[in-house]
């Protein structure tokens, strides 16, 4: 390497070393920026095991010492429901929405993506404009539907409208479904597979990443939600955990341990499942375009 | 295609129609839940939440007030309507957070668009506050910003700063959310990111041969072909910071203060709907929300065939 940066001519060995020097002030300042965005997340655990008397001092401990675990029991004793509830109800939500989300995206965006019928174009058109749509300006009537139909405080609010498609999903989806080359469909369909055969046996398995992507954002979207379970869920055993957070918050606001290991375990599954299919994650935002 | 177009030859009119017919019948059939869903879940409400703007009611006793619930929203006295206030709060953080963010995201996506290593680490590092609940990173910015013993308060007294009352004062409580914001522009950034990376690199190399410096190479290749990736995240911005809730109702305990100086506009139309059960005037809240996106949205729609380039070919970095 020495050797041929010897033979350069100078003006080139100079150029290599400022790019060599914009490369590092690259580096260090995507790295502080990291910092930034790492120091709340880091904080959240190490307040988590902070002894009582050092979660509010000033200057702050960095490193608690000793590292209290009993805080982690007492966080999950703290409520009048045990804390598994909670956790299972977050899975609950999260699971059934996924179901739901799956199953009816994927026919309406096949139907949009593959089938020739009147009105398609117009169709779409609204299926498009919805995505803009804020959710306030249907909120109130739904609420009032819902309790009308004895829904409060169970789970169909939050659960049932997800099985009747929402446009994102169905934008994503029909965006993978042209990309898989008609010539498929059309050998299929002169082999005797009908529409919904060749939909079966040929495409839906050619879509499995793309399902995946829609279980990992409809997944962690419920886990995350706030504001619909904060409307329609007000008795404390149907509680998911981030409405758990909120009651603890509210009614515990100096226990500062305790709402950092409730946090950190809300924030836990989202997480890992990041981690763990973060290029499904990142694609799935590149092709709609929007962000968690 | 070429095979159902091919079929409706002359010859033979029954079958092809009775193919096309089916065809017609199972997609009306596969995207039923979504006509169902759209009818039930979004056109139905909006046409009731409009009906119910003219009533006042919370569920149990109608009343038909005709357009009081509006005349007393645009009132300006604060006593009867938290409108115009609320409304003052909104544009103040989506004016402040959205350039920043998305200057924030797009300077990001600029330094990460060059062959280096780590990149992959850095771009699921920027993108983590995305995918944590709102609800638990709102409680430790709540902590951060702690006027006795908070960390931030503890970095200004470093540069001699005194301690800075943030949540609890007028004057700062709305920059919280702002620089909340900002740490979770590693979304936009994602965003940017793919649409630079559809910029074909020929157009640099060429550029550079011409001895055009980075400055120009940015202001004349990245931006133009940028536009319509800026455009589009400048829409979805606003409509989604309009929208902020969760951090607001749990950062204020569920207040909007002190004294209304972080009432968000869902915010307050989240208590009026469902603390006062004002059902009829919050209907009109959401309807006026509604209105204003959609004029904004139009607004930059719009202008954009101003500063938005469309190019066939090159511009669509996001499909």
């Amino acid at each position: 390497m020495s050797a041929v940066l010897a033979e350069k001519p100078d003006w080139r060995k100079s150029k290599q070393a400022i790019a060599r020097r914009q490369h590092l002030l690259t580096h260090l300042v995507l790295i502080l920026g990291g910092i930034v965005i790492l120091f709340p997340i880091a904080w959240m655990v190490s307040t988590s095991l902070k002894a009582p008397n050092q979660v509010q001092q000033f200057p702050p401990i960095w490193i608690p010492n000793p590292l209290v675990w009993e805080n982690y029991i007492r966080a999950v004793t703290i409520f009048p429901v045990p804390f598994i509830t909670f956790v299972w109800n977050s899975f609950y939500l999260s699971g059934m929405n996924v179901i739901g989300s799956i199953v009816s995206n994927t026919i309406v965006a096949y139907a949009f993506a593959r089938l020739r019928f009147r009105g398609s174009r117009v169709l779409f058109l609204i299926v498009l404009s919805t995505m803009m749509l804020p959710q306030q300006v249907t909120m109130i009537p739904l609420f009032m539907l819902f309790s009308k139909l004895g829904w409060i405080n169970t789970y169909n609010p939050l659960i049932v409208p997800q099985f009747f498609a929402n446009a994102f999903y169905v934008f994503m989806l029909r965006q993978f479904f042209t990309t898989i080359p008609r010539d498929l469909d059309d050998a299929s369909r002169i082999d005797g597979c009908g529409i919904l055969g060749t939909f079966w046996r040929i495409i839906l398995p050619l879509t499995m990443p793309a399902l995946g992507i829609v279980a990992i954002f409809e997944f962690t979207g419920s886990w995350n939600w706030f504001l619909g379970p904060l409307i329609y869920l007000s008795r404390m055993e149907t509680f998911p955990l981030a409405l758990a957070l909120s009651y603890l918050n509210a009614a515990y606001r100096v226990l500062w341990s305790e709402l950092m290991v409730v946090s950190f375990i809300a924030m836990l599954p989202p997480l890992l499942l990041f981690f763990i299919a973060q290029k499904s994650y990142i694609q799935g935002i590149v092709v709609t375009g929007v962000k968690g | 295609m070429s095979i159902r177009t091919a079929s409706i030859g002359p010859g033979q009119p029954r079958r092809p129609m009775s193919m096309r017919r089916r065809e017609e019948l199972v997609a009306y059939l596969l995207i039923s839940p979504w006509i169902i869903g759209f009818i039930a879940f979004i056109l139905g409400p909006m046409v009731a939440s409009f009906g119910l703007s003219f009533f006042e009611t919370n569920m149990f006793s109608w009343e038909w007030v005709g357009m009081k619930n509006y005349t007393t929203l645009f009132s300006t006295d604060v006593t009867r309507s938290l409108f115009w206030k609320s409304l003052y709060n909104t544009v103040y953080y989506v004016v402040l957070s959205i350039p920043l963010t998305m200057v924030v995201g797009f300077f990001t996506a600029l330094l990460l668009n060059q062959p280096m290593r780590g990149r992959s680490a850095y771009r699921v590092i920027y993108y983590l506050p995305s995918i944590i609940p709102g609800i638990a990173a709102s409680i430790v910015w709540l902590y951060l910003f702690q006027p006795e013993f908070g960390v931030v308060n503890w970095l200004l007294s470093l540069v001699g700063i005194e301690k800075i009352r943030w949540l609890q004062d007028t004057g700062t409580a709305k920059l919280v959310f702002v620089f909340m914001s900002i740490w979770g522009a590693g979304g936009n950034m994602l965003i940017f990111l793919a649409g630079l990376q559809g910029i074909p690199t020929e157009l640099y190399e060429a550029a550079t041969i011409d001895g055009a410096a980075a400055w120009r190479r940015l202001r004349h290749i990245t931006l133009p072909l940028m536009s319509p990736t800026l455009f589009f995240v400048l829409v979805t911005n606003i409509i989604l910071s309009f929208q902020v809730f969760t951090n607001v109702y749990v950062m204020t305990a569920g207040g909007g203060g002190p004294a209304n100086s972080t009432m968000m506009y869902v915010l307050h139309l989240y208590l009026v709907a469902f603390r006062q059960y004002r059902l009829g005037y919050a209907s009109a809240l959401a309807w006026v929300l509604f209105l204003l996106l959609m004029l904004f949205t139009a607004l930059i729609f719009r202008s954009s065939s101003l500063w938005v380039y469309y190019e066939t070919e090159v511009g669509g970095g996001r499909s």
